[in-house]
């Protein structure tokens, strides 16, 4: 009996359907108060004074704290991943002490028993502040008379990192043609529906701090607030209950999880805080923001000899917990994409500017990568009046088992790039549309395809070498399987889900390897007195990762089992054999043991193997030596109205490879989410600053994210190359729809108006965009006069 | 100001006191404790806090509860009958029409609105009935796919 590969319903939903899942804004304790944070309304200024008085005495209000009350006991926020000795790590402060750098900054914070009256006098502190100039562009704030922001960041620069494999130089002396652009990679704004959240409660007697936060990330929590406030690990449990959406936004020590802490423990009662979504705009970390400046090396016949790009990352305000490693290495690592390329070029340069930190979303550094790759590459293809898809097809890299070096220093493990696009040719009758297109021209109709062949770098990683470019943590990770007396078991994982359904996947491993039916499983996640420690689930690591760690666990349980039915039987354990629940003696059948007996005896323990410890449980940990590499060819067919430019997708395929597959059901549906965060990000979605730091697109009325209404079905399809480096042979999935779709969608925007000359339009590509592009080659539909 | 309102809610009648200015989403969850109806913007965009008002679907963060006053209100608690799932909420379950599972009380309720005003809706249709709901999770493919199941089945 197996459950592998099989789209087994989620046991997650009942709960989810009934409205019985608790979420942070469901917890609710005894003698709970309200805090309400007040932030700055500038993007950048001085504190001159900071007046509580008037929020003190309201009415319910129990304190207020400023950054100088308690500035001590919040320390600064830390960054989790130093690239080298020159990176600049300004403090971070989680209350803002005498300077703000963002509208958002929190600066004082009123507790309250009622969240009406933790609002109403949050009103009342009166801040003094002297203005000072802003700059939220990465490559205005680089020059000389930009406002500076950190003291100790001359410059605005927060760090300069720089690879290169092979060499640029060389590339450009053979090649026939350099094509040049200029790509931005827009702000985007994570939106979890779900804001953050955190209630903290602090039990005076035991100086226990329990926290109930909505993050992916419990035991780094749990190590950083211990880090930046001194209060002792053994003393913090975090719980994550339910997370309603994260998408890397929850993947960060945030400023309010630390006030709440603190507040909790000097006020000796539970505190409770609750994000609004304009205060998740401003506070919560933003993704993507590049500047980037891209070559692309090659020849005529459509050999691609080179890439080199220079990047302007805007970093916000200050460096957030995983920062660094988003523009850098999770960006220039992945530069070379599934082709043969021989030099590879990058600088990033990581700078601060006046508006909300940026840090992993969804993909975080690969879809930029990919966006400029595989933009650069439909760039090239056009320069030299070449099929975007003969050219891919020129350059992949051909099948390999057994690992490939790029020249950006990385081994991807297995791969079939041709073998992807082979499959999308065969969903995606692709001379067809172009007959179709021709035609559609002739009778005044934009019709356009976008293909992106894409790999990317999941499951979160070998601690080594994270380590050895910066990490601040180890990246492996563990479970705990644990059987009852009675058979059923209870796993831990150290995984932490945001809708990933890790309690389904994980006991169907489970009930395939055990042989116990799944509702006798339960899985736990999210809770630091529950679990060892774990990482958490970011960078679509927590099968690849967490998975391996748990198919340890259960081979540990299975192995100690059958010595005990060995014994039992009074049989060598080399003749006894496990099938679905049941130890079978060799070639005699009716000698058999049900795993649920010997899970009593592990513990009755009245007749055990000499020197065997009773019980029946396992931990383990797991950590990887490689990185896994899924990959994948999507298409996009887009429809462009030419009196308007509104642009209306037709079609969408996806061909992906994330290895072998617990559940289909589950993977299809986190490519079809990441998918539509990758079409949000081409079409609609961009975080827009004034030059003062106000956020313009500041609510959901403002910033278009992507509706029902605007959508396709998609056709999803996979091919499967497994992975060596766990025993599952599984590659990461969350993340692939959002890295491949950008440049599909706007590759299919500039084939659509291709004829015209058009050879790159920026994200988001609006109506208005696409007009004003018509406008300019006397296509658009007349004004009006 | 204090004002006393008679709601009934999932079949039961309450009589509450309730402040002039608070929310009907607020009276749900913090009064009535039915926190499986969920708040995710401020401005009314998202569609998380969906209740049915009299039978059609209403966003309870932008209705005071003493609108409520006088009227049936059904939440996501109430959409199951005797134990036995809603077709809405079975057909979720069915084709994966959740993921983090917070914006669905408020879509399901969507949905079944949508169902008991049209039983036989067009994709077309699904999609602008649900237009009003915000989910980040599952790119809405899975949750049209419910919506046509449920349809078939109710």
């Amino acid at each position: 009996m197996t459950l592998v590969g099989e789209s087994v319903k989620r046991i997650e939903d009942p709960r989810l359907i009934t409205g019985k899942g608790t979420y942070v804004a469901d917890v609710t304790l005894p003698g709970m108060l309200y805090m309400t944070v007040v932030r700055s309304p500038h993007g950048h200024a001085n504190i001159k004074n900071i007046d509580v008085s008037a929020a003190t005495s309201y009415p319910g209000v129990v304190a207020a704290f400023t950054g100088a009350d308690i500035a001590e006991q919040l320390g600064s926020l830390p960054v989790g991943w130093v690239l080298d000795e020159d990176m600049k790590q300004p403090p971070h402060p989680p209350l803002a002490v005498d300077k703000v750098r963002i509208v958002g900054d929190a600066v004082a914070v009123v507790v309250a028993e009622t969240n009406a009256a933790s609002v109403e006098a949050a009103e009342l502190v009166d801040v003094d502040y002297e203005v000072l100039p802003a700059v939220t562009d990465a490559v205005k704030a680089q020059a000389s008379d930009a406002p500076q922001l950190h003291e100790e960041a001359p410059g605005n620069l927060a760090f300069t990192w720089e690879i290169e494999g092979g060499s640029w130089d060389e590339a450009v002396k053979n090649a026939d043609v350099v094509v040049k652009e200029k790509i931005v990679n827009q702000r985007l704004i994570p939106n979890a529906i779900e804001t953050r959240g955190v209630v903290a409660d602090y039990n005076p007697g035991t100086d226990q701090i329990t926290m109930w936060t909505s993050t992916q990330i419990p035991h780094l929590i749990r190590l950083l607030f211990t880090l930046v406030t001194g209060h002792p690990e053994s003393k913090v449990r975090i719980i994550a209950p339910e997370v309603g959406g994260a998408f890397g936004s929850k993947l960060f020590l945030y400023a309010e999880e630390v006030i709440a802490g603190i507040v909790a423990k000097q006020i000796g009662k539970p505190v409770k805080w609750i994000e609004t979504r304009q205060e998740n705009y401003l506070a919560t970390a933003h993704g993507r923001d590049h500047i980037a400046f891209a070559e692309m090396a090659g020849n005529k016949d459509g050999e691609i000899l080179g890439i080199n790009v220079v990047v302007n990352a805007n970093m916000g305000a200050y460096l957030s917990t995983f920062a660094p490693l988003v523009p850098t290495i999770l960006f220039g690592i992945m530069l070379a994409g599934v082709y043969k390329m021989p030099n590879v070029k990058c600088k990033v340069l990581g700078v601060f500017t006046n508006t909300t930190p940026t840090d992993a979303y969804r993909g975080a550094g690969r879809p930029e990568a990919t966006f400029l790759l595989e933009r650069m590459v439909d760039r090239f293809a056009q320069e030299i009046g070449r099929d975007p898809v003969v050219v891919r097809r020129k350059n992949m890299i051909n099948a390999f088992r057994n690992g490939y070096e790029v020249p950006t220093g990385v081994m991807y493990d297995t791969g079939n790039f041709k073998g992807a696009l082979n499959k999308a040719l065969e969903n995606f009758d692709y001379q067809g549309f172009r007959k179709e297109q021709r035609e559609a021209r002739r009778n005044g109709k934009l019709l356009g395809v976008g293909w992106s062949t894409y790999i990317e770098i999941t499951g979160m990683a070998p601690s080594a070498v994270a380590a050895s470019l910066g990490a601040g943590a180890g990246l492996w990770e563990s479970s705990t399987v644990r059987v009852h007396p009675t058979g059923s078991v209870s796993v831990y994982a150290g995984t932490a889900p945001s809708g990933q359904g890790h309690e389904t996947s994980f006991a169907q491993m489970v009930s395939s390897e055990l042989g116990v039916p799944m509702e006798n499983i339960e899985v736990h996640h999210g809770d630091t007195d529950k679990q060892q420690f774990g990482t958490g689930t970011f960078g679509s690591r927590s099968l690849a990762v967490g998975g391996a760690a748990l198919h340890m666990s259960l081979a540990k349980v299975v192995a100690k089992a059958k010595t005990i039915a060995a014994h039992q039987m009074g049989v060598p354990e080399k003749q006894v054999e496990y099938s679905n629940g049941t130890f079978i003696v060799e070639d005699i059948p009716e000698r058999s043991l049900a795993f649920g007996d010997v899970a009593l005896e592990a513990y009755l323990a009245k007749d055990l193997p000499p020197g065997m410890e009773p019980g029946l449980e396992a931990t383990s940990f797991f950590d990887p030596d490689n990185f896994t590499w899924p990959f994948g060819a999507h298409v996009a067919i887009v429809e462009i109205d030419p009196d308007t430019g509104d642009v209306q997708l037709k079609r969408y395929l996806a061909v992906d490879d994330v290895g072998n597959v617990m559940n289909p059901m589950i993977v299809d549906g986190m490519i079809h989410g990441g998918v539509v965060q990758g079409i949000g990000q081409a079409l609609w979605e961009n975080a827009v600053y004034d030059d003062d730091g106000q956020l313009l697109s500041g609510s959901m009325l403002d910033y278009a994210l992507p509706n029902a209404k605007n959508l396709p079905f998609f056709e999803t399809d996979r091919t499967v190359t497994p992975t060596k480096v766990n025993p599952l042979g599984a590659k990461g999935a969350g993340e692939a729809g959002t890295i491949a779709a950008c440049p599909a969608i706007v590759n299919a925007c500039v084939d659509a108006l291709k004829h015209l000359g058009v050879t790159h339009i920026d994200m988001p590509v609006t109506s208005e965009k696409v007009w004003r592009i018509l406008d300019e080659k006397g296509k658009a539909h007349p004004r009006r006069k | 100001m204090p004002n006393e309102i008679t709601v009934t809610v999932n079949g039961t009648e309450y009589t509450d006191t309730v402040e002039a200015r608070q929310l009907l989403s607020d009276y749900l969850r913090e009064t009535l404790g039915l926190t499986g109806t969920h708040l995710g913007c401020d401005t009314s965009s998202c569609g998380a806090c969906t209740v049915l008002v009299d039978g059609q679907s209403a966003k309870s963060c932008t209705l005071l509860a003493v609108q409520a006053n006088g009227h049936s209100v059904t939440t996501i608690e109430g959409l199951a009958t005797d134990g036995e799932l809603h077709p809405v909420q079975a057909a979720f379950r069915e084709e994966h029409g959740l993921q983090c599972g917070f914006c669905t009380p408020g879509m399901m309720i969507s949905v079944a609105q949508l169902l008991d005003r049209n039983p036989n809706p067009t994709e077309t249709e699904i999609r602008e009935g649900i237009g009003g709901n915000l989910c980040r999770c599952t790119g809405y493919h899975n949750i049209v796919k419910a919506a046509q199941t449920a349809a078939r089945s109710i």
